[in-house]
């Protein structure tokens, strides 16, 4: 996977948000630098989150993990293996089978003053702690007048692609990113994977971090840590000319080998990885949009009501006369999660990438 | 029973169960050391810690807390405050556990618990700025160490779990305590918060406040247990039941709660048996699922009434000092009064102001663009 850096385009106009009553003074910002010296190597995207966790733990004793089997067993992903044995079961350890109680106990952590990270073990598991995350989670910081931000960290593997049982396939993003007062981060790549998790957990606004499971043992080569852009900017992942594919998390690798197949058949798709999905930079797409004039978003999530439906809104709010075509979507079918055999027919594929090309292309 | 731990002690290991588990049932009545009639009984295990200042002080917090209650159930009647759920009857309950933490120890209310919070020592303004609805909390709570009121039902005593097991963690000798009432016993987070608390001795009393009704719903509809405070056993932890219109048995059952989760002991599940004298909130009609004869067995149960004739049988109050006590309690209804009567001064502005610690640029955009429209209402104004 290529990676292109570019500079963050966000502005941010000189308003300060912060009233007079309390300081925001809950977490100090971790610091951390790509090594002089280190030597790149073949790095999974699993190891670089298992990484981050680490370096998370050495950096702040005020950091805590824990879930539903990330102790002992080092999650059933393995993203929090070692880390038990290294750093004592009070810093890593297993919680009862209760994702309310694993979210609802952050915010009490958080309240003494930790830096809780947690654990859900799949997407669909994240359900019963929807209440902890939109009534406290999200709100906590303004009901108590900035007087108690949430630095919590929720870790949720998602997606599909993975050929699993029922409720362990799901992409519940829009949920989280249409809760006001949290953070929605996806990476797709392994650099991301590492640079965003320990920005999400030095950061003072709470962070939803959806972990794209069928890219766990994506490679890139890496010399960790690193330091990528941060939260709030998005990536382009591949320039081109045709059209613009915008992906976030999972459907990144979609997108790029739909570029590839689309680079047969004569077409240059650009395509823009999101990275978050609150903040949004949509500066990065438009500016996409606006050299190619086509555009097609892509996720695994359902498509109606999806995340797809905002960026295309906004796509045409800041673009539309200069847009050739209407902005296509690409998302699931608008049922439930199928049977596993089914999922290949279920979730976007390269050919219905390619052909929402076309269609903006047939305008 | 269950195997020990595959590996070697940690923070995370609760106190060792009783050798008979049926140790951790409540008592078959609920603990009372102060009869209606404010007749004392001693009972074993729960004596009374408080002196006589301390009992004077109880008396008049309380007489405090009722007149609170009252002025804001008023002020909501006139329109002055949003719909306000008073607490009317639970003073005891309120204000005797809440007398029993230390300075450092933390409390979780719910909405109901506005006489708790005052009996916490925050000011009653700075706890009814939220019914205003003009703006939420605005006491320094973590400096006062009381959460903000949870309104979602039992989701708060898992907060409490957390806090406490973060404490525990960190060998801090604090306590956290959990008001939760008889309706959010039947949610799945109050589940969850005692499985977790005692699962990890969190130092953590949850206190279950049995006001006979969910709104209109009673507490039969709610379980099957034969007491709530029958509960803690299956989360292995004590249940003790009380009496939760006598102020001193509930300071003795959450001193001594408090005392052991302090020790090292792990959670306690205490039942006050009260009742919700006036409707659910101000927008209730209570005629329609309880009778009056009900209400009136238990006005004679008054946990000030028995509280006072106590005290004044022992000495400790005569007509002057419930005369203070009284007069504080209005200078403090009056103060609640002239705030809500004077409009509030709001911003609608700082709607924005901690929604996030580093707010996305959209939502800077939104803010600028109500400063533009407030400007706007101004100057046509």
């Amino acid at each position: 996977m290529t990676l292109t850096a570019r500079a963050p385009t966000t502005t941010v106009p000189d308003v300060d948000l912060r009233s007079s009553v309390a300081p925001d003074d809950e977490v100090p910002p971790m610091s951390w630098s790509a090594p002089a010296s280190a030597e790149a190597r073949s790095v999974t995207l699993a190891q670089a989150l298992n990484r981050a966790l680490r370096d998370a733990l050495d950096a702040d004793d005020r950091v805590v993990i824990y879930g539903e089997d990330v102790g002992r067993l080092g999650g059933v992903f393995r993203i929090t293996d070692g880390l038990q044995e290294r750093f004592g079961e009070e810093r890593c350890f297993d919680s009862p089978l209760a994702e309310s109680a694993i979210v609802g106990s952050a915010v009490g952590m958080a309240l003494y003053g930790l830096v809780p990270v947690v654990e859900m073990q799949f997407d669909a598991f994240s359900y019963p702690a929807f209440e902890q995350i939109v009534s406290h989670v999200a709100k906590m910081r303004s009901r108590a007048r900035g007087r108690a931000g949430l630095p919590i960290t929720i870790r949720i593997p998602y997606g599909g692609h993975v050929g699993a049982p029922e409720h362990h396939s799901e992409s519940p993003e829009a949920y989280y990113a249409h809760t006001a007062g949290l953070r929605v981060v996806t990476p797709a790549t392994p650099g991301d994977a590492y640079s965003l998790l320990r920005e999400s957990i030095a950061s003072p606004d709470p962070v939803i971090f959806l972990e794209p499971k069928r890219q766990y043992y994506a490679t890139e080569e890496l010399a960790l840590p690193v330091r990528t852009e941060p939260i709030g900017c998005a990536a382009v992942r591949r320039r081109g000319t045709t059209a613009t594919v915008i992906a976030y998390g999972p459907s990144v690798s979609l997108a790029l080998q739909a570029a590839d197949a689309a680079a047969a058949r004569g077409h240059s798709l650009e395509v823009i990885d999101l990275r978050s999905l609150n903040p949004l930079d949509m500066d990065t797409p438009v500016a996409s949009v606006q050299r190619t004039g086509r555009c097609v978003v892509v996720h695994e999530a359902s498509t109606f009501g999806g995340f797809g439906g905002e960026v295309a809104a906004q796509i045409q709010e800041r673009a539309f006369y200069l847009l050739e075509a209407p902005v296509a979507r690409v998302g699931a079918f608008d049922v439930p999660y199928p049977p596993s055999r089914f999922e290949e027919h279920y979730l976007p594929t390269v050919g219905r990438v390619l052909d929402a090309v076309e269609r903006t292309l047939a305008t | 029973m269950h195997p020990p731990p595959a590996r070697g002690s940690s923070l995370l290991d609760p106190a060792p169960l009783p050798p008979d588990p049926a140790a951790l049932l409540p008592s078959s009545e609920p603990l009372c050391l102060l009869d209606p009639h404010g007749a004392r009984h001693a009972v074993d295990g729960f004596e009374c810690a408080l002196d006589d200042g301390g009992l004077r002080r109880l008396y008049e917090t309380m007489v405090l807390a009722r007149r609170v209650d009252a002025q804001a159930w008023h002020l909501s009647r006139q329109g002055l405050l949003g719909a306000f759920p008073t607490a009317r009857g639970q003073e005891a309950t309120e204000v005797g556990s809440v007398l029993a933490l230390g300075a450092d120890d933390w409390l979780f209310p719910t909405y109901r618990d506005t006489m708790a919070v005052v009996a916490r020592g925050i000011d009653p303004i700075e706890v009814l700025r939220a019914n205003q609805g003009a703006a939420s909390y605005d006491y320094d709570f973590r400096a006062q160490r009381v959460s903000t009121m949870a309104i979602p039902l039992a989701t708060q005593a898992i907060h409490a779990a957390g806090l406490a097991l973060a404490a525990k963690l960190h060998h801090d000798p604090i306590v956290a305590l959990a008001f939760l009432g008889d309706g959010a016993s039947s949610e799945g987070d109050a589940h969850e918060a005692m499985n977790l608390a005692a699962t990890f001795g969190a130092p953590c009393v949850f206190l279950l406040v049995n006001n006979q009704y969910a709104i209109s719903v009673p507490v039969t509809r709610q379980t099957h247990a034969p007491t709530l405070a029958h509960r803690a056993i299956g989360y292995g932890m004590p249940g003790v039941r009380v009496d939760g219109n006598d102020g001193l048995a509930v300071h003795a059952a959450t001193a001594r709660a408090v005392e052991r989760a302090r020790d090292g002991g792990g959670p306690t599940l205490i039942e006050a048996v009260t009742y919700r004298m006036e409707a659910h909130t101000t927008s209730d009609d209570p005629s329609r699922y309880r009778t009056d004869t009900e209400v009136d067995a238990w006005r004679d149960r008054d946990p000030l009434t028995r509280l006072e004739l106590h005290l004044r049988s022992v000495g400790i109050l005569d007509d002057g000092a419930c005369a203070e006590a009284s007069d504080a309690a209005e200078a403090a209804a009056a103060r609640v009064r002239d705030w809500a009567g004077t409009s509030p001064v709001t911003d609608p502005l700082t709607m924005f102001d901690h929604a996030y610690a580093d707010p996305p640029s959209r939502v800077r955009a939104q803010r600028a663009q109500l400063a533009d429209e407030l400007r706007l209402m101004e100057a046509s104004a």
